[in-house]
């Protein structure tokens, strides 16, 4: 167990590594320079180059890479221009936010996702099975955005029972003293995440119920209710563990989407500004962080698994 | 199932005993005929998806509209005679508008998903063939690049230009070709150390020479449903990328694009520049998934009933 945790973390170390090396290099191979962007397209080509010089970007980029994953590992994460603001106090501000968000999406799509998909199998190629089904899958098919709008005519505009806006708080407390306000974005995230959650529930549940132990359990008389309940549940929640760190990139970039239609002031809200701005150090620095908390979301989905189910080889 | 298979992708067959072309014995369109009748939903999909192309390439021929010069005079108008769905903002039509939203979705869908099941298939067949150390490199960077989440990827390259069509085909596929690229390593693993693959090899090819006719055509089956449910995501990714407003510059008609101003007018009550669009997309990609998903049955039942 301790040498498979210390192998899966030298790899995800590997691949924060890989990580910023591919954000970085995208950020400076592109074209348009920091300097345009801060400067402006009327700055004279000597104030150009003091800026580089002063910001080292004139230096080889294997060079301006290693400075700035040594100011990384001080604690620096750049500053903002555009806001005026050190990087890492804008994603202070803003990563727990979108915590908050993603945590409770993932949260209720397993709420409604685990008992659908059990049902499912239990009734597997029945018509419930079969209707369940499609709806998961045009629950796939759906843009997360498309989802955010049809809530918000439903039930903001066309109805008035929820708020379409999100509160522009500054902290997560500020947030959670309007949960009214929260209720569609994390029904939008929910919506999004739970297909999978149903599709992963229901082959895992199906495959359980083929298991030795429920022919073992029925012929010692246990109620088949007792059986799902108790013994494929179980068994079948592990792989949906997984899940977690599988889809968490395309929650993330879910979650980008649903901060800019429900103006939430997230990590995903403050890349796009960025992105709006060209707020270079934000969008290095924010792109960074996601993708760290992607990698190290997923370790610990594995680590999780192993700790749970025994017979995970640590190979 | 294995007849449906063989006329699916002619490589997969090879390992078994039965020569490939054997199983057309019965005659093409009586194998067809009979994967369209075991799959319905993936015909479904199938008709929809020719339908769609129909609708947004032939459609234009047929219905007439002004997709490039702004009309301030029938600006957001509900849906009438003239405009069966409407206009937009700035006088648009919005049927008109979903045609010409279609071609660029389906173009860039299926050259972005093209582009990343090649890019994908040979880093795969590459990394799984060669395998030890340069497997794991490879697979870092698959780590890597998948740890971003793609539409954070496509942020930060909208920020520094606005994409023409073909740079879109490219970003887009340059992000999407990872699944493919970890399934293909999966199989290629596996294939390496087939009879015929060191056949091939006792008899003096050259590793290029393996990975291109015995790997790959032997992974196609994988390949083939990756890159349907690619097609699926390239849409996806395009309408959310629009969405944010990082697409083509108008006039470039995008259902993305479409929803965005039409979220800027929700309050407004003008439902006609929500349903149309959203409804595209979810059919658009519905019709791909499913297809896709029925595909990968027909290989899944092969595989039980060899």
């Amino acid at each position: 167990m301790v040498a498979f945790l210390i192998r899966r973390f030298g790899q995800a170390i590997v691949v924060v590594v890989g990580v910023s090396l591919i954000v970085f290099l995208i950020t400076h191979m592109l074209p348009g320079s920091p300097a345009r962007a801060i400067l402006g397209i009327q700055a004279t080509p000597e104030a150009v180059r003091k800026f580089n010089e002063a910001n080292g970007y004139n230096r080889p980029v294997y060079v301006q890479f290693l400075v700035y994953w040594k100011h990384l590992l001080e604690g620096n994460f750049g500053f903002s221009y555009k806001q005026d603001l050190p990087v890492r106090t804008l994603i202070a501000n803003r990563a727990p936010k979108t915590l908050l968000l993603v945590g409770l999406g993932f949260f209720f799509a397993f709420v409604v996702g685990i008992p659908i998909g059990l049902w499912q199998a239990v009734h597997r190629n029945r018509l419930d099975d079969h209707v369940l089904t499609s709806i998961s899958f045009v629950g796939y098919s759906m843009p997360v955005f498309w989802v955010g709008m049809l809530l918000i005519w439903l039930l903001a505009v066309a109805n008035h029972v929820f708020p379409a806006e999100s509160p522009s708080a500054a902290t997560v407390g500020q947030v959670l003293q309007h949960p009214v306000s929260l209720v569609l974005p994390v029904a939008t995230l929910t919506f999004v995440e739970a297909p999978g959650v149903v599709r992963f529930m229901r082959s895992a549940a199906i495959e359980n119920l083929a298991e030795d132990y429920v022919r073992t359990a029925t012929a010692k008389g246990a109620r088949r209710v007792r059986i799902v309940l108790v013994h494929v549940l179980r068994n079948s929640l592990l792989p949906v563990i997984t899940l977690i760190g599988l889809t968490l990139p395309l929650v993330l970039s879910g979650s980008i989407v649903v901060e800019k239609v429900f103006n939430y002031p997230g990590m995903g809200l403050l890349m796009w500004t960025a992105a709006q701005t060209r707020d270079y150090p934000t969008l290095l620095g924010g792109a960074i962080v996601i993708g760290v908390a992607t990698v190290f979301g997923s370790l610990l989905a594995d680590v999780l698994y192993a700790a749970v189910d025994p017979r995970v080889r640590y190979a | 199932m294995q007849e449906v298979t063989a006329v699916l992708a002619p490589g997969v067959d090879k390992g078994s005993a039965r020569p490939p072309g054997a199983a057309l014995a019965g005659g093409r369109a009586q194998v067809v005929w009979r994967w369209c009748a075991d799959h319905k939903l993936g015909l479904a999909g199938l008709v929809t998806i020719v339908l769609l192309t129909l609708f947004s390439f032939v459609g234009p021929v047929l219905y007439h509209t002004d997709q490039v010069n702004t009309n301030l005079a029938a600006v957001n108008l509900p849906p009438s005679m003239r405009h069966p769905l409407g206009t937009d903002d700035v006088g648009y039509d919005i049927l008109g508008r979903l045609m010409e939203g279609g071609q660029s979705s389906l173009e860039v869908g299926f050259a972005a998903a093209l582009l990343a099941s090649c890019i994908g298939t040979l880093w795969g067949a590459v990394s799984g063939y060669v395998g030890g150390w340069v497997d794991a490199l490879m697979m870092r960077v698959v780590d890597s690049a998948f740890a971003i989440p793609p539409l954070l990827l496509l942020l930060l390259v909208g920020t520094i230009f606005t994409p023409s069509v073909v740079e879109l085909i490219i970003v887009l596929g340059l992000v999407s070709w990872l699944i493919t690229a970890r399934l293909v390593r999966g199989d290629s693993l596996s294939l390496r150390t087939r009879e015929y693959v060191q056949a091939a090899r006792a008899a003096g090819a050259r590793s290029p020479r393996v990975v291109v006719r015995h790997v790959i055509p032997n992974a196609l089956g994988t390949i083939v449903v990756q890159s349907t449910f690619e097609v699926a995501n390239a849409i996806l990714l395009l309408a959310s990328l629009s969405f944010l407003g990082l697409g083509p510059a108008p006039p470039a008609a995008n259902w993305g694009a479409m929803l965005s101003n039409g979220l800027n007018y929700i309050y407004a009550g003008y439902w006609w520049q929500i349903y149309p669009a959203g409804l595209a997309i979810v059919i658009t990609v519905l019709a791909f998934n499913v297809l896709a998903e029925s595909v990968r049955d027909s290989f899944a039942t092969r595989l039980i009933h060899p």
